[in-house]
């Protein structure tokens, strides 16, 4: 049986699978059903400052797009950081520790961007002995209105002197919390380490609109007749994440610091594809609140089993595997070349991939044979793009193909090299080199 | 008082009232908005769509189904009567197991196929409660033409040549209008009156004349009309019943199955229908489990389908047949009738012969068997009969049984088209008769516009 116990920055849960900062970590009442359905840990919902807390809007805060059959794939939210009292969140995040001390407890913070503020509410953070903070530079809406939030994320160089702070006011690990507002991730990344902070958590959500009321042309949620902009979470903003924690464990000026992964982690292959991005571990939000707490069992059954089966033994057996084949497009191989196959016993005959490859791509799959519907790829017309791979309704019905080397391709006519050729010294680009440029290797 | 089950004889009211009700109601009811919402996610929009291949009036499934997915039920109901005005009397009654959803590549894939014929009577009924018409006739064109029969091959073209800018008079022998939707289809496939109020919707485009208790061959001929009019369709579907030729079929309470269901669908009251406590149906097709069915549903104790072949040769699809064994009919292969068994002119039973296959020729075995019954009905088929199309010289070639037409609905007579049962091609379906009769509209627009 595979070790799924985790260790991030010395803290120690029984898995790798955290709730995010966000309403199912919003009180004790949550936290500890949390905990008894399996998470391994939470970050609490965000903490503000001591006196009044915030409030938030008492009409609709979520919007969403679905898939088929209603399937959530997005949720937006217009929800501030938590509006209940400091002290009480930090009397229950105390009792909560104290009950749960195998489960890992991260007080999420945000307060204003002056040092008092911060070296005022760290000690109070501190004698709750939670296992550590998160600095919530992130939230897009309200909190960044008032200069804190992602108003905070998004200029690398506040980043740094917050991080500063906190290392200074406080024994406990830190970790940032980055918002993807931002064009390249690596900047506030770069900021955070070079302010000390132990590690970075990503994504926070992404400023967005989710959908328009078409009576009342306003955003959705709608409030009284008027909506804002809210921040995007679920699967549908797994992509973008996946990409900017690849970016930042490729990175030479961050490699090798520690990542929590967020953003779209629906199952347990989710959690293990940013993990082998180099995410020491995972938290989640919108899977929770779309299926509850349970979906953590799956989480857990799947990635041990899935490990089992791969022979990795503890969870640093894969944790950023594929980190280095994440390259720059110039350093793919053009002497790879592959061919859609098209296994005629699983097909159903929808013919979706006939016409997107018809309308879109390379007419390079057929209709008809001999009078019949019947759908194969025309080798002699496929670029072997995967479009069609992708539009299929059947799992593993087409198949992308390499061609071996010395195969002929018989769209271009040339047989396939087997060695090892980039854009980097293709004739048709201007600044083509003689030697393939190697991906460059990274250092250990 | 209900008589119950086990009252001899033919009798009426053998159920409770309330139970006439509850048996007749919708046997697909309808879905509701949600039902739909899911159901229309399951298509893959399919290119050159297998459903729509196998759709006899070639409806656009895939688009109609798209357009109630994305919550636009009155444009699904548009893209449905594009192609077929009757289109929710046939998302009703048509076989779609062994049309648009056997075809579906989800029933390929997983053996489930979508809903189609559910989700088309979803948009037809949204469209057709908001009473909502799509169509608007085009100028006048000056030109008449008369359809004779007002089954569903009659109405559709009757529609298609009202938009087109003619004006049409229907002329049909019964009392009202709607052919064998009317009179034929099995009650609970089309409950509340849908016949009639589908006929209004279709004629509420306009230019459209019908007249009842007019039968061809009686109080007009074909020529007759032609003086009349440009030019003449016929949807006459098919007047008569086959004989069993089973000695003692004559006897009082053998009836044809087809007057048993008309009697049936044009009663107010279900109770007043007089059933037998044990019923014999001989026949293989959709009307012999139509009149097997509804024996049970109204109270017969013992209902049982005599068919002469094997199961998979019953015309009668998979889904039917398990729907009468659903309904405790019982189906016996194999067998023929000889004798229809009577006491003083009372049918007490059916003698039957066991058959079989051989040589590729099915034969009696000699063998026999006798099931006690006290009502008999025929249902080994109906056809076509020409005698009405007299008057009209040798004009009108008939083939096969059937009036002879060719790709486009012409018959061997100038001016003149036919489509729907009484035509040899296609089958014997609803569905079948609007293709036909919308497509010998479009070529007697041709013909009549040049
Ligand atoms: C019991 C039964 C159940 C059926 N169930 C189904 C089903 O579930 N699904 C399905 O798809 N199909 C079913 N069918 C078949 C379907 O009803 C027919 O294929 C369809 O009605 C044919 O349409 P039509 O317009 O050609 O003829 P019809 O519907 O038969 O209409 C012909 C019309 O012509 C009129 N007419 C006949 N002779 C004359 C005359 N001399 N002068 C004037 N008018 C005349 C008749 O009164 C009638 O109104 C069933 C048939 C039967 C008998
Ligand atoms: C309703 C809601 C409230 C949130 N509140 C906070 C918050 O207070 N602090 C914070 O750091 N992130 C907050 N988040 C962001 C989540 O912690 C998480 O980063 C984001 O939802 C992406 O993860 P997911 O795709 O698993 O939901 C919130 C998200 C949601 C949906
Ligand atoms: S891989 Fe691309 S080009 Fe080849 S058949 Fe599929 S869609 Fe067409
Ligand atoms: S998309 Fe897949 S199932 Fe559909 S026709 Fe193509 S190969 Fe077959
Ligand atoms: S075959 Fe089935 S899945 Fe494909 S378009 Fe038709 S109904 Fe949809």
């Amino acid at each position: 049986m595979a070790d799924i116990r985790s260790d991030f920055l010395g803290i120690k849960s029984p898995n790798p699978f955290w709730l995010a900062s966000a309403p199912p970590t919003d009180k004790a009442y949550n936290v500890v059903r949390a905990f008894q359905a399996g998470w391994g840990g939470v970050v609490w919902k965000t903490l503000g400052e001591e006196g009044p807390p915030v409030v938030n809007v008492n009409g609709p805060r979520y919007g969403a797009i679905w898939g088929a059959d209603r399937r959530l794939l997005g949720l937006n939210n217009i929800e501030l950081i938590t509006d209940r009292q400091l002290q009480v969140n930090l009397q229950e995040m105390k009792q909560v520790k104290r009950d749960w001390p195998d489960r890992a407890i991260i007080a999420s913070i945000m307060v204003p961007c002056e040092e008092h503020a911060w070296k005022a509410i760290l000690p109070l953070v501190e004698e709750t002995e939670v296992d550590g903070i998160e600095l919530n530079f992130g939230c897009p809406h309200g909190m960044s209105e008032r200069g804190m939030g992602s108003a905070v994320g998004q200029v690398p160089e506040y980043i740094e002197m917050v991080a500063r702070w906190c290392k200074q006011y406080t024994r406990m690990p830190v970790i940032v919390k980055l918002t993807p507002n931002i064009t390249d991730i690596r900047y506030p990344a770069r900021a955070a380490k070079r302010g000390g902070a132990d590690a970075v958590s990503l994504i926070n959500t992404i400023s967005s609109i989710v959908s328009v009321d078409l009576d009342d042309f306003a955003p959705q949620p709608t409030i009284d007749g008027k909506g804002s902009h809210g921040g995007y979470c679920g699967p549908a903003v797994k992509p973008i994440a996946l990409n900017m924690v690849a970016e930042i464990a490729r990175d030479p000026e961050t490699r090798g610091l520690p990542i929590s992964g967020i953003g779209g982690v629906t199952t347990w292959r989710d959690a293990a594809e940013f993990m082998a991005l180099g995410a020491g571990n995972v938290q989640v939000c919108t899977a929770a609140m779309t299926y509850g707490f349970k979906i953590v069992q799956e989480m857990i059954t799947g990635l041990s089993n899935w490990m089992d089966s791969k022979g990795h033994q503890r969870l640093e057996d894969f944790i950023g595997r594929a980190t280095p084949n994440v390259t720059d497009w110039q350093y793919l191989n053009l002497n790879y070349v592959t061919k859609a196959h098209i296994d005629q016993d699983l097909c159903i005959k929808c013919g979706r991939c006939h016409i997107a490859c018809e309308d879109t791509s390379h007419q390079a799959i057929t209709n008809m044979l001999d009078g019949v519907r019947h759908f194969e790829v025309i080798e002699e017309e496929c670029v072997g793009c995967n479009l069609c791979v992708n539009v299929c309704p059947v799992q593993d019905c087409i198949t992308m193909e390499r061609l071996a080397p010395g195969d002929l391709d018989r769209r271009t006519g040339k047989v396939v090299e087997p060695t090892y050729a980039n854009w980097t010294t293709h004739p048709n680009n201007p600044m083509h080199r003689e030697a393939p440029v190697q991906v460059p290797e990274p250092a250990e | 008082m209900a008589q119950g089950q086990f009252t001899d004889g033919i009798v009426a009211g053998r159920l409770a009232p309330p139970d006439y009700s509850a048996n007749f109601s919708d046997l697909h009811p309808p879905l509701d908005q949600h039902e739909a919402l899911v159901e229309s996610d399951r298509c893959y929009f399919c290119y050159d769509a297998p459903c729509m291949q196998a759709c006899p009036t070639s409806i656009d499934i895939p688009l109609f189904i798209r357009e109630i997915s994305t919550g636009n039920p009155l444009g699904a109901a548009k893209t449905i009567f594009d192609q077929n005005i009757l289109g929710g009397m046939c998302a009703r009654v048509c076989p779609t197991e062994t049309l648009c959803e056997e075809a579906c590549v989800r029933e390929t894939a997983e053996g489930k196929p979508v809903q189609i014929g559910r989700l088309q009577r979803f948009a037809t009924d949204v469209a057709m409660g908001a009473g909502r018409q799509f169509y608007q006739r085009a100028a006048d064109t000056g030109k008449s033409v008369a359809i004779v029969g007002a089954g569903p091959a009659g109405l559709a073209c009757a529609h298609r040549l009202s938009m087109l800018g003619h004006a049409v008079t229907v002329l049909d022998a019964r009392p009202k209008p709607g052919g064998l939707n009317e009179y034929g289809i099995a009650a609970y496939k089309t409950p509340n009156g849908f016949a009639q109020a589908e006929v209004d919707y279709i004629t509420g485009i306009g230019g459209i004349t019908i007249e009842n208790d007019k039968a061809l061959g009686r109080d007009f001929s074909v020529s007759g009309l032609l003086e009349e009019h440009d030019a003449v369709f016929l949807g006459m579907g098919l007047a008569g019943v086959n004989a069993l030729r089973a000695e003692g079929e004559e006897a009082h309470n053998v009836e044809n199955a087809v007057d048993f269901i008309a009697t049936l669908r044009q009663a107010s009251d279900l109770s007043g229908i007089r059933i037998g406590r044990r019923v014999v149906v001989v026949g293989g097709g959709m009307t012999a489990v139509d009149a097997a069915v509804q024996a049970r549903l109204l109270g017969a104790e013992e209902v049982t389908i005599a068919y002469r072949r094997g199961r998979e040769s019953m015309n009668a699809s998979a889904f039917e047949q398990d729907l009468a064994a659903s309904k405790g009919v019982k189906i016996r292969h194999w067998v023929q009738p000889r004798r229809v068994l009577t006491e003083g002119g009372e049918v007490t039973g059916v003698e039957l012969e066991y058959t079989s296959f051989e040589d590729g020729r099915l034969s009696g075995t000699g063998q026999t068997l006798v099931i006690e019954a006290d009502q008999v009905f025929k249902a080994i088929g109906q056809n076509f009969v020409a005698a009405p199309l007299n008057g009209s010289g040798e004009k009108i070639a008939v083939e096969g049984g059937r009036i002879a037409v060719d790709g486009e609905g012409r018959t061997t007579m100038p001016r003149v088209w036919a489509g729907g049962d009484c035509v040899g091609v296609g089958e014997d379906l609803t569905v079948s008769a609007v293709a036909q009769g919308r497509d010998a509209a479009m070529s007697i627009h041709k013909a009549l516009i040049g």
